[in-house]
């Protein structure tokens, strides 16, 4: 059983304190995306996990055991770096079995694990070739046939898929989750990109300098941010986040008032307490819609037709641009005025960002 | 556009012109002339017109043979013993200045062995180039790997992330910033047979059962010496090439390798020595070259001697070059040094090429 669990796990490098105190508690087989902006200490994060940098203080356990101290061969981990760091001077079939040629396993068997993580990569025809002979998504697949013949397990990726390409990204992130299904192992995953870490995650962990900002499943954080920093990360276009006043508020809901935002009543999740309060109201951009008399009127900016989908750029009367997205194709004309009703429960309150 | 691209062509020659010019004027040129001139009688000065010899020069270098002596007997047959119980051989005058065997004439003996009561010789026109050839084969052969290997070892040492680290590297480069002269110099005190630093040492960690040896001073001894004082002299300058092969391997190698659990052995087969292959024949190539090239310290430490132990191909063609001012012989050396360099530079170039 590989659980992972960090127990207030702290690193800085000399005087900088990068992570700044996490917990998680990743259970046996689950599929954990680390998220977040550049620099907000996901590679760090995962390296400490993988043994690659020390941990100043805290505790990491890996399948109940403190392995603070190990090294990362002990760890029973095994990684795939961004730049796939797999050997020039080594053939694809030597690459693979690179940690088995370490570990002294007999040839017979080093060559069955080859050849299986092969077949399950679909890279059989390859084994022979140089790695200067390989295009990126497949030099990938290599760094990925390295990380699972030893059957660690523990894997950790950090973004595996960055160098690649568009199409060939959503390729591998669907042999990456097949992959989750076919071995029974804990993987980690570090990414910057939101919808990789929806599709592949079962819980994601949304990081923001050094710290957690929420952790849990990809559509729970998607439906009920914990704050603006989560809700605006996730989510695509980006959800509409707007200064408001509290008017009135009962125990579920406040009444909320804005430049260009007519008094609505919103659920705001035991977030707001005083009336008069300033507060930050979300809003995602598929959850408008054009009406005569919509809650939020403004002034068309600009607009894209995607064919299956139309976004329009608009502002409010205090210049504040908000973003539509609406699931059919419709014709706005810059400088038209506008306006958009949207259910007042799928609206979100936040306290406002530092 | 046309008239511009040909004006940028221009400027790059012009930049080049000073480089080549001066190539030309000091390697090209005068490694023709030392073709051409071993191909004559040229002497340094001389009242007599020059001639061409053909490849005179190179066959009174080059020819070694190998001839066969027999025991002497006595009139019944029997084999003649010496005091020490050796049979006597006749002299090898009787064959290098038989008028039956003109082709050998004027030929030495180089060095023999005995198989059976035969005793084989072998004679070479020019003994003192032929022990030359082998004393800097010899240097090769030893220095190169050594020299190499150390330098890699103590490359391997510098390239950590230690506090100080940059001292050390300053220390071991520093026999290269000075002068080879000033270096020779040095270690012909340290070799001193009398009193010299190497001899104090040993006969003090022995406790004085240590015999001096008068380490430049013996047949036996001298080469070693030397060998050992440029193994010194250069690893530094090699250890440098060494540590910037090693810089330009990405640490996320090292990483993959902690992860797979590679020990500091493996790590080095794996990862660090694959990863120096350029390096590797760079250093190797530039080696070799260094060694072939030996001359300051014969010259400073031993001329040459004692008896021709430390004859060097370089030495030997300044020496007849300007010593004896025979320009001719000194050019053919040069020549025939210029052959072997361009050989094995080649061969290791194959050796180690790019396999796919
Ligand atoms: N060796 C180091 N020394 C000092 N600071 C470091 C070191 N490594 C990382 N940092 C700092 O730690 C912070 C987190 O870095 P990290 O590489 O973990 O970010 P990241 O989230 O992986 O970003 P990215 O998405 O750009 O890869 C950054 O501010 C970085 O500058
Ligand atoms: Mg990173």
């Amino acid at each position: 059983m590989a659980s992972v669990s960090l127990k207030n796990v702290q690193k800085n490098f000399g005087d900088t304190l990068v992570i700044k105190g996490v917990d998680i508690e990743i259970e046996h087989g689950e599929f954990v995306v680390f998220v977040g902006p550049s620099g907000c200490g996901k590679s760090t994060l995962l390296r400490m996990i993988a043994g690659l940098e020390d941990i100043s203080a805290g505790d990491l356990s890996i399948g109940e055991k403190v392995v603070n101290a190990l090294p990362p061969k002990e760890r029973g981990v095994s990684m795939v770096f961004q730049s796939y760091a797999i050997f020039p001077h080594m053939t694809v079939r030597e690459n693979v079995a690179f940690g088995l040629t370490i570990a002294k396993v007999p040839d017979a068997e080093k060559n069955a694990k080859v050849q299986n993580a092969a077949r399950i990569l679909q890279m059989e025809h390859l084994l022979d070739r140089r790695p200067n002979q390989l295009s990126g998504g497949q030099r990938q697949r290599v760094a990925i046939g390295r990380a699972i013949v030893r059957e660690p397990a523990v894997f950790l990726f950090d973004e595996p898929l960055s160098n690649l390409d568009a199409a060939l990204r959503m390729d591998m992130r669907m042999e990456i989750a097949n992959l989750h299904k076919q071995l029974d192992a804990t993987m980690i995953y570090v990414t910057h990109d939101q919808v990789e870490a929806m599709t592949l995650a079962d819980k994601i962990v949304v990081l923001r300098d050094g710290e957690v900002m929420q952790a849990g499943a990809p559509m729970d954080l998607y439906l009920e941010p914990d704050n603006q920093f989560v809700a605006g990360f996730l989510g695509s276009p980006a959800m509409n986040f707007i200064q408001v006043n509290v008017s009135e508020l009962d125990a579920t809901h406040a009444m909320v008032i804005g430049p260009g935002l007519a008094p609505t009543r919103v659920p705001h999740r035991g977030r707001a307490h005083t009336a008069g309060q300033s507060m930050t109201f979300g809003l995602r951009p598929q959850h408008m819609w054009p009406a005569e008399d919509g809650k939020l009127a403004g002034v068309v900016g600009i607009s894209e037709r995607l064919g299956s989908e139309t976004v329009v750029n608009f502002r409010l009367q205090d210049d504040s641009s908000l973003i539509a997205s609406l699931g059919t194709d419709q014709i706005f004309t810059p400088g038209q005025t506008v306006a958009f009703d949207f259910d007042p429960e799928t609206a979100h309150l936040f306290a406002d960002l530092k | 556009m046309n008239s511009n691209l040909k004006n940028t062509q221009l400027a790059g020659w012009l930049f080049a012109l000073p480089g080549t010019a001066l190539i030309f004027l000091f390697i090209v040129l005068p490694f023709l002339f030392a073709i051409g001139l071993s191909l004559t009688n040229q002497r340094l000065i001389s009242p007599n017109p020059t001639e061409f010899v053909g490849l005179d020069n190179y066959q009174r270098l080059l020819s070694v043979s190998i001839v066969t002596l027999s025991p002497t007997t006595d009139a019944q047959g029997q084999i003649l013993l010496d005091d020490n119980g050796q049979p006597k051989y006749p002299r090898l005058r009787s064959i290098t200045r038989n008028k039956a065997t003109p082709e050998y004439k004027g030929m030495r003996e180089w060095f023999r062995w005995h198989s059976g009561d035969q005793a084989k010789v072998v004679i070479a026109r020019d003994v003192v180039f032929m022990k030359a050839l082998t004393n800097t084969l010899l240097f090769v052969l030893f220095v190169a790997p050594i020299q190499a290997g150390l330098a890699l070892g103590l490359a391997l040492l510098v390239n950590q992330k230690l506090a100080g680290i940059n001292v050390f590297r300053t220390i071991y480069f520093m026999p290269v910033v000075v002068s080879i002269v000033v270096v020779s110099l040095l270690w012909r005190f340290i070799y001193d047979g009398n009193n010299g630093l190497l001899n104090s040492v040993l006969s003090s960690l022995t406790w004085g059962w240590f015999t001096p040896i008068d380490w430049l001073g013996k047949s036996e001894t001298a080469l070693g010496s030397i060998m050992a004082m440029s193994v010194w002299q250069g690893v530094g300058f090699h250890m440098v090439i060494w540590l910037s092969g090693l810089q330009t391997i990405s640490p996320t190698y090292y990483e993959a390798g902690d992860i797979e659990g590679a020990s500091r052995w493996q790590a080095f087969r794996y990862i660090t020595w694959p990863g120096l292959r350029h390096t590797a024949v760079l250093v190797l190539i530039v080696i070799t070259m260094q060694a072939f090239a030996l001359f300051a310290q014969i010259d400073v430490m031993t001329a040459g001697g004692p008896r021709d132990s430390t004859q060097t191909l370089v030495f030997q063609a300044v020496e007849r070059g300007y010593g004896k001012q025979d320009i001719s012989g000194g050019s053919t050396i040069s020549v025939v040094l210029f052959v072997i360099v361009l050989c094995i530079s080649i061969l290791q170039r194959y050796l180690t090429r790019e396999r796919t």
